[in-house]
């Protein structure tokens, strides 16, 4: 069985008039498996993204996702958190007040709570905070401070991976984790994301630029346009895409 | 339009007024005080909503039953309800119905610097610092402050020496303890030297399901370069009235800070006079309410910049669940001589409930032509966003909103110099997202 199992997934935005932005998107994802999606600017990426992890903004009109063969679209959000969804975000928000390790820390207590397991105690925690945010180059400074608060991009980014690295999700996905991002910081994230690779752990990266499919190869890549995967591929695809853009597959879709 | 004719006085209101003339004691000058405090009440009675300053807070209408003056509280009973801030290492002070209990106070061993009596024996004595008392004359009635100062005979006097850094907090837990419903009036002054340091803790409690109606003023006579910190924590009983008042005469470069903590009775009404009468002070006054259900909280702040090079900040937080209803009143009023004043005040509110209500006034009244002066209000609802990204993580959907409840209402704790008392005030916050249904 498929580890995420995405059938003919139909999505609207929320209200009366919403736009269609997904149109029969189908994806299996298995255990291990890193698959890429690229596509232009408003092929419905993100939507996809924040319909996973259950964003509240869209109405699923038809179609199914299963994890684990479970009803995904049946669950509350932090329920798919402790299933195992983790959404790295593309713009990661700010929370005045929240104290980073106080957020990593009730995080990972909610989603062991939800399966049953028990809490995990302050030493522990401080020293699984500790190691993880040492490979991340994230010093005691930021995670004292406020959630992403006055963090820059790359911060957020490495922040993202922190959180990532800590909740041990089966399913990451991520979205846009290149953008904003120079180089040397797109190798910190790209090795924070690799570390993660596991048989029983499943990614979907969500790029529009090949360039993060250097650092982080894929074995599957999915080209996505006007809201339905028109061609699925090796990592080569992505290359292919590099050179040619994506004006050949707009032109199919329309 | 505040001297229309009124000729029906509600029942409330004739209950105060079968009670005003029953205190006496203190010398010519309280007498003439009460006196003059009483012909206020009989000519203007129980504000209403079209007095400016309580506009929002219609006590007319809110306050309705007559209610008796409260009788000495068992000690027994008193003691049972004083629970707050008792962990908190301070002097502690309790004060039942409106009068000091002797047996569960802490009024010995006074440090060095330190002078603690009670309002009742300085009258009695006829304790010079009395003439204290008065010192800062609100420009308009207040009808909650009148009724203290007519019908309070009781409450703490305390005196800090010029120079002496009182390091353990005084704590006055007020709290009522009576069987029915009834009224209680305390009135306390604070003299903190030049150049002292003082921290001052008050609390309020009592019954729920009791329609008790407490009052209390303090006044604060802060000296030359003194550093005054003030806590109030406010849990009456979830029917209760609670109306207060707190007055700083601010003296040269000194610094007062006060937060007040509201989470309890049915109306509460705080108003807060500072008038900065000393150059290059600063005054923070911070607060945060924390309502639920029908609740109506009202804080109200006058600050009168008189002199120049002084500072004020104003910080408060509001959160409103169900359909709750919070008053935000603050006018800051710059003297022409107050030059280079710098003032900056905030209301934030946080609405959780659908039928809950805010209402900001922030006024400014500036003479002078060289200051910096701002005011803000903001209100809304938690942030979706920030929701959706907690939840993300797992932390479910009440979790979360304490969270950011916690945060929001955190920036304004924070402000709480004294550790204990800061942790306290978290702990309670934390208490009443815990209770939210």
């Amino acid at each position: 069985m498929a580890l995420l199992d995405i059938a003919n997934l139909h999505a609207k935005i929320d209200g009366e008039h919403g736009k269609e932005i997904l149109k029969g998107l189908s994806l299996k994802v298995n255990p291990g498996e890193v698959h890429a999606i690229m596509g232009p600017n408003g092929s419905g990426k993100s939507t996809l993204s924040y319909i996973l992890a259950g964003k509240e903004d869209y109405e699923v009109t038809d179609g199914s996702v299963t994890l684990d063969g479970d009803d995904l679209l049946e669950m509350e959000i932090d329920e798919r958190a402790a299933k195992g969804v983790f959404l790295a975000f593309q713009y990661p928000v700010e929370v005045p007040g929240v104290a980073t390790m106080t957020f990593l820390r009730a995080s990972l207590n909610a989603q062991r709570k939800k399966r049953g397991e028990a809490e995990v105690s302050t030493p522990d925690f401080l020293r699984l905070v500790k190691d993880k945010a040492a490979h991340l180059g994230i010093n005691q400074d930021m995670l004292r401070r406020g959630v992403n608060v006055g963090f820059s991009g790359g911060e957020k980014k490495r922040a993202e991976i922190l959180q990532m690295a800590i909740l041990e999700p089966k399913l990451c996905v991520l979205d846009e984790t290149d953008s904003g991002l120079d180089i040397d910081a797109l190798k910190v994230v790209s090795e924070g994301v690799n570390a993660l690779r596991a048989p029983d752990r499943a990614m979907i990266v969500i790029t529009h630029y090949q360039r993060l499919l250097n650092h982080i190869v894929p074995d599957f890549v999915h080209v996505m346009n006007k809201g339905r995967i028109v061609r699925s591929g090796g990592k080569e695809l992505a290359l292919e895409l590099e050179a040619n853009g994506y004006a050949e597959y707009q032109q199919d879709a329309a | 339009m505040n001297a229309d004719i009124r000729p029906i006085r509600t029942q409330a209101e004739q209950a105060i007024l079968a009670s005003l003339g029953s205190v006496a004691g203190g010398g010519d000058r309280l007498a003439d005080l009460r006196r003059a405090a009483a012909r206020s009440f009989e000519e203007n009675g129980l504000p209403h909503r079209r007095v400016e300053e309580w506009k929002y807070t219609d006590l007319r209408s809110l306050m309705r039953e007559a209610v008796p003056v409260a009788g000495t509280a068992a000690i027994a009973e008193a003691d049972a309800r004083a629970r707050l801030l008792r962990g908190v290492e301070a002097r502690r002070i309790v004060i039942a119905n409106g009068a000091v209990v002797p047996e569960l106070s802490d009024l010995a061993d006074l440090e060095e610097g330190l002078s603690l009596t009670t309002f009742a024996a300085a009258m009695a004595a006829g304790d010079e610092v009395l003439s204290r008392i008065g010192g800062i004359v609100p420009s308009r009635y207040d009808a909650s402050l009148a009724l203290n100062t007519a019908l309070a005979r009781d409450g703490v006097v305390i005196t800090v020496a010029p120079g002496a850094a009182i390091q353990r907090p005084v704590h006055v837990a007020h709290v009522f303890a009576s069987g029915t419903a009834a009224a209680m009036y305390a009135r306390s002054l604070v003299v903190v030297g030049a150049g002292a340091s003082f921290t001052f803790a008050e609390s309020f409690e009592g019954a729920d399901g009791l329609a008790y109606q407490a009052n209390s003023a303090t006044e604060f006579v802060v000296g030359d370069g003194a550093h005054l910190d003030v806590v109030r924590l406010q849990e009456e009983g979830a029917s209760a009235f609670h109306l207060s008042t707190l007055l700083f005469d601010v003296g040269r470069e000194s610094k007062v800070h006060a937060f007040t903590f509201g989470l309890g009775a049915a109306v509460a009404r705080t108003t807060l006079y500072a008038t900065l009468s000393g150059e290059d002070s600063h005054v923070g006054f911070n607060g945060a309410t924390l309502l639920k259900g029908r609740q109506h909280a009202d804080s109200t702040l006058f600050l009168d910049h008189q002199v120049a090079g002084c500072e004020s900040r104003e910080l408060f937080k509001t959160v409103l669940d169900d359909s709750a209803r919070g008053v935000f009143q603050g006018k800051i009023v710059v003297r022409q001589a107050a030059q280079k004043t710098d003032g900056r005040m905030m209301s934030r509110a946080l609405v959780l409930g659908d039928e809950a209500e805010m209402d900001n006034k922030p006024e400014l009244e500036i003479f002078a032509d060289d200051v910096q002066c701002g005011h803000g209000a903001t209100c809304g609802a938690i942030d979706d966003e920030l929701l959706f990204y907690l939840r993300a993580r797992g932390i479910p959907l009440k979790e979360a909103q304490s969270l950011l409840v916690q945060a929001f209402v955190g920036e304004a704790v924070e402000t709480v110099e004294h550790d204990g008392l800061r942790e306290a005030l978290v702990e309670r916050a934390e208490a009443w997202l815990a209770g939210r249904a």
